[in-house]
């Protein structure tokens, strides 16, 4: 029987939540009589049976593994194993730091079909069609896969709704003997705000970006920000450069922006890293010189302008 | 001991690009090309191996699969201290997705043999984030993707390293080598190219390859040795932000409404 397979993404003994989404995409993909089968491999994988036990699940496939934390070998070797078992046309991962590290792999050894970042799939007589972003996410980029009997798809997280719905499938223990990882790991290490803010629990959030130019022009951004009661935050650029602390970088690989209400981009052009902790925001407001900078396609309001120009003017209107 | 960095002439597109007639790309008199960013990041930290080792000597390679346009790329590299630099190319190539690129990059690596092989960890044009983890597939070499840290030294047979995860966490691991790692920006701050540099490079030859010459056949190059096909580019529809009217006083004045609006002040 034909199947898609979803592997599941868990991280210190939690579920990632983009694992529910793609057992969703799995569901609205699925042909009638197409089995979804979710993979979960960890050394504990049957701990996180219950957290995928989703409508829309037919069956559960846990591969224990030797170690607690992700190894990219141990996935590459599990999900081939996943696939050999299972002979699905689609595997749906997440597009994550973990699976940057081994689906590419998986998929140059074993020639399959392979896309990254994909947020949107679809199935056609010829087979599965993605959809990805292209040239800084300026166009959208349609690939299919001729002779590909199974496709790997990395799909960006937020594209599909996760399912909530509670089920029993069924569970099997699908046994991998040659798993062997060759990376050790030695400490998680967070970033933590010290004495300072915690970004996610701000409601008004100013943040700067590339277009601040120089770090002589951060105060009166600083000012600015205090003035009109905003947080400074910042995008990757800033932090990088060392003129913001790490724990006030807004985005995928630093904090989300998780109770803000008022998100002010000066001066930020929008790449999907940043967008990924910020766009949720109900009221969006960008400055940038670039009329056609991806913030505008989040932001619900845009001033094409400079930065500098819009802060003085906006400094005057507070004072 | 030799480091070998695969190099992208990435792509940004001017404004009012066009679709190409068989819109499956961009017309490339938009094509507005630059050193990818993470490359930057790769090669920096390659130098700083190199500087920070001076009793072992240390041979830093830059790679592209591309055609000589990419030509610009590998010499800003060089201006930056890199000690040579390889473009391999030829028509089969053309229409190669990342594994494809990937296979090439691997059999260069296999001719040169290098004890560490750096790449981006996605470029700025397409951001795939495949390219260089899919070398380590071809090379069966230990790998890691989206290294935020690293501490070598030249000769060892492991390598400590920091991968940066999501929200804000990252984890410390060791990895024996020969390694593939993917470099995040922030890794270092790359430097700029001197003059004296710049003028080095111009004298530096580029040594320029076809597949052949590096063991792959036809099969192995563009499309048919590619996993992935575009079959359409488009601009989609995309929702746009309400653009705020007038001059910048007038700009700053509905701002400061919305504001106040917001947080109701």
């Amino acid at each position: 029987m034909s199947s898609i397979l979803v592997i599941a993404e868990h991280r210190r003994g939690e579920l990632r939540p983009v694992s529910l989404e793609l057992v969703a995409a799995a569901n609205e993909l699925r042909a009638a009589g197409e089995q979804v089968v979710v993979g979960l491999i960890g050394k504990n994988a049957h701990a996180f049976v219950a957290a995928v036990s989703k409508e829309g699940v037919d069956e559960i496939a846990t591969v224990t593994a030797p170690v607690e934390d992700f190894d990219p070998d141990v996935s590459e070797e599990a999900v081939r194993a996943l696939i050999a078992q299972y002979s699905p046309s689609l595997v749906l991962i997440p597009h994550s730091v973990d699976s940057y590290g081994y689906v590419a792999v998986l998929a140059a050894k074993d020639q399959l079909g392979l896309a990254t970042d994909v947020y949107k799939i679809a199935r056609e007589e010829g087979g599965w069609v993605a959809t990805r972003g292209g040239y800084g996410q300026k166009v959208a980029v349609e690939l299919d896969f001729p002779g590909r009997s199974c496709v790997c798809l990395a799909v960006r997280s937020g594209s599909y709704k996760p399912n909530e719905a509670a089920a029993s499938p069924t569970v099997t223990a699908v046994d991998v003997p040659a798993l062997q990882a060759r990376s050790t790991p030695l400490d998680y290490i967070e970033v933590s705000a010290g004495g300072d803010v915690d970004i996610t629990t701000v409601p008004f959030i100013m943040s700067v970006g590339r277009g601040l130019g120089d770090e002589a022009n951060l105060p009166r951004f600083k000012e600015l920000a205090e003035q009109v009661g905003a947080t400074l935050c910042c995008s990757r650029p800033i932090a990088d450069s060392g003129w913001l602390p790490k724990s006030r970088q807004v985005g995928q690989s630093g904090k989300t922006a998780s109770a803000c209400k008022l998100y002010i981009a000066m001066g930020i052009s929008g790449a999907i890293q940043h967008l990924a902790g910020m766009k949720h925001v109900e009221t969006i407001i960008a400055v940038n010189t670039d009329p056609q900078a991806s913030i505008f396609n989040v932001a619900k309001y845009g001033i094409v302008g400079d930065i500098f120009e819009v802060a003085d003017a906006l400094e005057q209107e507070f004072s | 001991m030799k480091i070998l960095i695969a190099i992208k002439q990435a792509i940004a597109l001017d404004e009012d690009f066009e679709i190409r007639a068989d819109g499956r790309d961009i017309e490339e008199d938009f094509f507005l090309p630059d050193l990818n960013e993470w490359d930057e990041y790769s090669l920096e930290e390659a130098m700083l191996i190199k500087e920070r080792h001076a009793d072992t000597p240390v041979e830093v390679v830059c790679v592209t699969i591309a055609p000589d346009s990419a030509d610009e790329a590998l010499r800003k590299c060089l201006a930056k201290g890199a000690d040579r630099a390889i473009r391999v190319w030829d028509e089969s190539m053309e229409g190669s997705d990342p594994v494809a690129i990937a296979r090439a990059l691997a059999a260069v690596a296999k001719k040169e043999a290098p004890d560490l092989f750096f790449a981006g960890v996605q470029s700025s044009d397409h951001a795939h984030g495949a390219t260089g983890i899919a070398v380590a597939g071809f090379l069966g070499w230990a790998h890691s993707a989206v290294v935020a840290r690293l501490d070598y030294t030249p000769g060892a047979k492991e390598v400590v390293l920091k991968r940066e995860l999501e929200g804000g966490l990252s984890q410390e691991l060791r990895l024996p080598c020969p390694a593939v790692l993917t470099i995040q920006l922030g890794i270092n701050k790359p430097r700029y190219a001197s003059l004296r540099g710049m003028k080095l490079a111009a004298a530096k030859p580029i040594e320029t390859l076809a597949p052949g010459d590096i063991g792959l056949a036809t099969n192995d190059c563009g499309e048919s040795g590619s996993l992935a096909r575009v079959r359409r580019m488009y601009v989609p529809e995309k929702q746009r932000a309400q653009i705020l009217a007038g001059d910048v006083a007038a700009q700053a004045k509905a701002l400061a409404a919305i504001i106040r609006e917001a947080t109701g002040s």
